[in-house]
């Protein structure tokens, strides 16, 4: 799988990440010799091998908790790590034009 | 006092009880030594004197009221960083978090100090627990306290250290692909990774939650015992918290291991294991015969996949675990900050540290639209036959026996410049985190040099009372603790 700089700014905006070139270059050169690694998970036939989406297992499966109102935070608790709290909220930069 | 440095959860108890000391004199030199030794360990991130003293304090109460004492009472312990404790910082080692008060507590954390534990301070990590040595940490790595110029392994080094080094008799850290065996190898200390599901991942913050553990690092087996038994069991505010009983681990821990059968998978034994890491594992091996166990050779064909399948699972999910992180309501937020759009891609970029970025750009990838079942579902096919092995093997064996990790503890700075070569450092841990089972690393003496090396354990789901059985059994016979 070759990897291309575009390819990992294109990623990189996905993930909302803002790379510098150096980064970019740094980071394509590092996907591209893992990803190269990983494709030795091809070597293995799992044609119908159930894929392993969850750990728990039979017997020990969680309880659901009943559905009713529990502790929560009040606001001040909720704002208190908010870098820009303001008005009981979080701001941010504005997204809609007046 | 007694000596600091080598006190267990017994001591503290019985001194504590035959007035030799108080908790809060205990709390005040937990308290002193970290402050003397943490500008060269680099231990803790942070400490918690305030609340070391009153938790001290009501111990103190307790006793002079002659109520009866938590099983945990007065003893000092550390919290890795990525565990929230109510009140105080609690940062993932990430510039992210760097000023984030924790607005609760962990289960564990609620838990221990019910038991009478007191919280020293936070200890340092890889960065969101991500990486193999603690070099990851955005503030500054921990050294190994058997030789200081080199890693405590991670990404649970302050807590390995924290205990191996004379700080804190036990410790909570955290396992998501070895991150508490391996650091207990490598510093010579008990690191337990309990199946998955046997503790609360409540205010665990989050990197691969299908991995993530929490569990206990200690001086013996017995304190991983205890600290695990408390800390163990279901919760309504994790529904991945299981519901099977939780045995009383320390109480039954002088079980017979005589009869026992010990699987010895020849894949963990071969090419890039380190000759004076492998003859100390198997003078372990044979120790456990002369304890009367019978050691089988087993085969684990998955175990070369294991690595590429983890990487692909635990980026993947630490890709979507990690997008919360948007300068909005806790983490840093970019002075950057014209757009919203600016502000997300700036605020993030300065939070995460190269290692982190790398694992979510990775995961990203893997989980991007036609990609996904070439490579996520491909590791997650890849994962089940990793487990089925295991499945297989637990059919013929009560436990499982290897090497913790390749090599001892390697210099800082050695391997910072190969992701890759960092990641092949956890094969032997990683296969039992895929497959949920529980794992734990045991000293079992030191190689020439005198590095540390651990010997891991490894037993069925639910099996934890086995793997501490042998553990105990090893640790008497072997004279290995302190």
């Amino acid at each position: 799988m070759k990897i291309t700089p575009e390819g990992v700014q294109h990623i990189a905006a996905l993930a909302n990440l803002r790379l510098s070139a150096t980064d970019i270059e740094r980071y394509t050169q590092d996907l591209e010799e893992i990803l190269s690694y990983v494709d030795q998970l091809n070597e293995l036939d799992t044609s119908g091998v159930e894929p392993m989406a969850q750990v728990l297992h039979e017997g020990n499966a969680a309880q659901l908790r009943t559905d009713e109102r529990g502790r929560s935070f009040d606001q001040q608790t909720a704002l208190q790590s908010a870098p820009l709290p303001g008005e009981g909220h979080f701001k941010v930069p504005r997204v809609i034009e007046r | 006092m007694d000596d600091f440095k080598q006190l267990t959860v017994d001591l503290i108890q019985a001194g504590l009880r035959a007035k030799r000391f108080s908790a809060r004199e205990l709390a005040q030199e937990a308290l002193r030594v970290a402050e003397a030794g943490n500008p060269s360990s680099g231990v803790y991130l942070g400490l918690t004197p305030e609340r070391a003293l009153a938790a001290a304090c009501r111990v103190d109460a307790e006793l002079a009221a002659g109520e009866e004492i938590g099983p945990l009472a007065g003893v000092p312990l550390a919290v890795k960083d990525v565990i929230m404790t109510r009140g105080e910082k609690t940062t993932c080692a990430s510039r992210a978090l760097e000023h984030f008060v924790a607005p609760y507590d962990a289960t564990a954390v609620e838990r221990v100090e019910r038991a009478g534990a007191v919280i020293v301070g936070k200890t340092n990590c890889d960065e969101f627990a991500m990486g193999s040595s603690n070099e990851n940490s955005a503030f500054f790595p921990v050294r190994n306290p058997a030789a200081p110029d080199r890693v405590p392994g991670g990404s649970s080094g302050g807590s390995a250290a924290a205990v191996a080094g004379g700080y804190t008799p036990i410790s909570l850290g955290s396992d998501t692909g070895g991150s508490i065996r391996q650091p207990a190898s490598f510093c010579g200390a008990v690191g337990i990774m309990p199946t998955y599901g046997r503790v609360s991942r409540y205010g665990l913050v989050a990197f691969a939650s299908s991995l993530d553990h929490i569990g206990p690092f200690s001086r013996t087996v017995k304190d991983s015992a205890l600290l695990l038994g408390t800390v163990a069991g279901p919760d309504p505010l994790d529904s991945t918290a299981a519901s099977a009983p939780v045995p009383d681990y320390a109480g039954e821990l002088d079980a017979q291991v005589r009869g026992l059968k010990i699987g010895i998978p020849k894949e963990y034994y071969g090419e890039g294991l380190e000759n004076a890491v492998g003859a100390k594992v198997q003078a372990g091996v044979d120790l456990l015969r002369g304890l009367g166990c019978e050691p089988v050779e087993i085969s684990l064909p998955h175990t070369p996949y294991a690595i590429a399948s983890y990487y692909l699972i635990c980026t993947a999910e630490a890709s979507s675990n990690l997008a919360r992180y948007d300068g909005v309501r806790y983490s840093r937020r970019s002075e950057s900050s014209g757009t919203l759009r600016d502000m997300y891609r700036n605020s993030r970029a300065e939070a995460f540290g190269p290692e982190v970025t790398r694992r979510i750009i990775l995961g990203t990838y893997v989980l991007s639209s036609g990609y996904y079942d070439a490579y996520y579902r491909k590791a997650q096919e890849v994962r089940a036959l990793i487990a089925r092995d295991f499945a297989e093997a637990f059919e013929a064996v009560d436990a499982i026996v290897t090497p913790v990790s390749p090599f001892p503890a390697f210099k800082l700075g050695e391997k910072t410049s190969d992701p890759l070569q960092m990641y092949l450092s956890d094969i032997y841990t990683i296969t039992g985190s895929l497959a949920g089972i529980a794992g734990m690393s045991v000293p079992c003496g030191n190689t020439p040099e005198g590095l540390p090396v651990g010997l891991q354990i490894l037993t069925n789901h639910f099996q934890e009372q086995t793997m501490l059985n042998l553990g105990h059994a090893f640790e008497q016979a072997g004279g290995f603790e302190g």
